[in-house]
C-alpha cells in the first residue's frame, strides 16, 4: 500500500483536509501521513471503513514533545544612526513554541496490510493541547491516549474516560516531556556521572561536606 | 543458666529453659508472611513457598491474606509511588510483633528503575526493614537465606534493656506515617525517623571511597 496513493485518495474522499506526508529517510522509510485536526474522525473514520482499505486495527498509539526552538534570523531593520536613516543587520532570535504530537500506528486484519502511520499535532505545548480523540474509531486508542495524556498532557477531546492511568490524579506534571523537572529523591549511585554525580555533590555540599 | 549444666539435665530428662528463650523461640518458628507481592519478586517468593523450596520447613506455611495475622511482611518488587501508601498502610494495620523483609533491588532502592519518576527508590524511606536480600530477583535460596537470618535475629533479641524488640518498647513507634499524593512527588518523600539520604563522598577520578552518614 502506498502511501501516496492513499493520501490521494483520502484527498478525494475527505472534503477539506490537510494532508502532509511526513517522509521518513532511515532505510525503514515508514513515511507518516500528518492529518489535521479538524477533519481526523472523518479520515480516521474513511480508513477503518473503506471497503479496500479496512485498516481496522489500531495497534500502537504514542506521544513525542517537540520543544520550541530558539531561530536565529537575520533581519533588515531600519534604524536612525547619527541623524542618518539606514537599513541594518540585524540578527533575532524567536522562540519557536514546540507542539505535542501523537501518534498512531494502523494495520488492516482483514487486509493484511499496514502499517499506516497517523500524526496529529498540537498547535503549542502550553494550553492550546486539544487533539480529538480517536477512540470512538479504534477501540483499542483509549488507555493508549489516557496514558498519553497522563505522560505528556495532550487532551483528547471526545474521549469516553480521560483520567490519568499511570500517575496519581493530584499530579500535576507530565513526566516524559522533555522541560520535566523531576523531583530530587534519589541520591546516590556506584558509578555516578553527570546529572547524577553532580547531584551526588550537590547532596554532600548541602550536607556540609568533606 | 549454665549451658554445660542444662545439657546435663537434658541428659537426665529435665528441659530447662528461660522466658526469654521460650518467647524467641515460640517468636521466630511461626512467622506468618502477608500475602502480598508486587513484581516479578513476588513471583520467586511464591515458588519458595512452594515444594521445591518449601518455606514451611521454618514455620512459615501459612500466607495469610490479611495485616491482622501477619508477622512478616516480605516487600517483594517494584514500589511504585502510587502504590507506596498502601504499601505503608499495609504495614500499619499488621499488629506487632512485625517484620519486614526488603526482598529484590528495587525493594532496596527502587533498581533499575532507579532513577524513574514514578518508582519510589526503596521501601525502607518509610518502614523500618530488618533484612535485605539483593538480587534481580533474589532466587529462593537467597529468600530463605534472609528468612533464617531474620530467625536468628529474633533469636538473639534479649526482652529487656536498650536492645529490646519495639514492641516491648512503650515509646517506639509502632506505626508510621503514611504517605499523601502530592503535586509533584509523595508527601512526606520520605520519613527522617526511619531514613535519612546516605552521604557518599564521590571522587571523579575512580577512587570512590564510600562516606558514612
Amino acid at each position: 500500500m502506498n502511501l501516496e496513493t492513499i493520501k490521494s485518495e483520502i484527498e478525494a474522499n475527505v472534503p477539506g483536509c490537510r494532508l502532509l506526508i511526513v517522509p521518513n529517510n532511515s532505510p525503514s522509510g515508514q513515511h507518516s501521513l500528518l492529518i489535521d485536526r479538524e477533519t481526523a474522525l472523518t479520515v480516521a473514520r474513511f480508513l477503518r471503513d473503506a471497503a479496500h482499505l479496512r485498516f481496522d486495527y489500531c495497534s500502537n498509539v504514542t506521544g513525542i514533545d517537540w520543544p520550541g526552538k530558539e531561530i536565529t534570523e537575520k533581519v533588515k531593520v531600519k534604524k536612525t544612526l547619527d541623524g542618518v536613516e539606514q537599513e541594518v543587520e540585524e540578527i533575532q532570535k524567536t522562540q519557536s513554541a514546540g507542539h505535542l504530537e501523537a501518534v498512531y500506528h494502523l494495520y488492516s486484519m482483514e487486509k493484511k496490510h499496514g502499517p499506516v502511520i497517523l500524526r496529529m499535532r498540537t498547535e503549542d505545548r502550553a494550553d492550546r493541547i486539544h487533539l480529538p480523540s480517536l477512540t470512538p474509531i479504534w477501540r483499542s486508542a483509549e488507555f493508549q491516549e489516557r496514558e498519553i495524556f497522563d505522560l505528556y498532557g495532550i487532551v483528547f477531546d471526545g474521549h469516553p474516560d480521560l483520567r490519568r492511568l499511570l500517575m496519581w490524579d493530584g499530579f500535576e506534571d507530565h513526566p516524559m516531556r522533555r522541560d520535566y523537572v523531576e523531583p530530587d529523591d534519589y541520591e546516590y549511585e556506584p558509578t555516578p556521572h553527570d546529572a547524577v554525580l553532580q547531584r551526588a555533590r550537590q547532596h554532600l555540599s548541602e550536607a556540609g561536606g568533606r | 543458666m549454665d549451658e554445660k549444666l542444662k545439657a546435663e539435665l537434658g541428659k537426665q530428662g529435665i528441659f530447662a529453659t528461660t522466658l526469654q528463650e521460650l518467647y524467641n523461640w515460640g517468636r521466630k518458628n511461626s512467622l506468618w508472611p502477608l500475602n502480598f507481592g508486587l513484581a516479578c519478586c513476588a513471583i520467586e517468593m511464591i515458588a519458595t513457598t512452594m515444594a521445591r523450596y518449601d518455606l514451611a520447613r521454618f514455620g512459615a506455611e501459612v500466607f495469610r491474606p490479611s495485616p491482622r495475622q501477619a508477622d512478616l511482611m516480605i516487600v517483594a518488587g517494584t514500589i511504585t509511588k502510587k502504590m507506596a501508601p498502601q504499601v505503608v498502610r499495609l504495614y500499619n494495620q499488621m499488629a506487632e510483633p512485625k517484620y519486614v523483609i526488603s526482598m529484590g533491588a528495587c525493594a532496596i532502592s527502587g533498581g533499575p528503575f532507579k532513577q524513574g519518576y514514578n518508582v519510589l527508590k526503596g521501601i525502607d524511606r518509610y518502614i523500618p526493614v530488618d533484612v535485605y536480600i539483593p538480587g534481580c530477583p533474589p532466587r529462593p535460596e537467597a529468600l530463605i537465606d534472609a528468612f533464617i537470618t531474620l530467625q536468628k535475629q529474633i533469636d538473639e533479641q534479649p526482652l529487656t534493656g536498650a536492645g529490646r524488640p519495639r514492641h516491648l518498647n512503650a515509646d517506639a513507634p509502632s506505626e508510621f506515617v503514611v504517605p499523601q499524593f502530592g503535586a509533584h512527588d509523595l508527601e512526606p518523600p520520605q520519613n527522617p525517623g526511619v531514613w535519612r539520604p546516605p552521604l557518599v563522598n564521590i571522587s571523579p577520578a575512580g577512587k570512590n571511597e564510600s562516606g558514612n552518614d
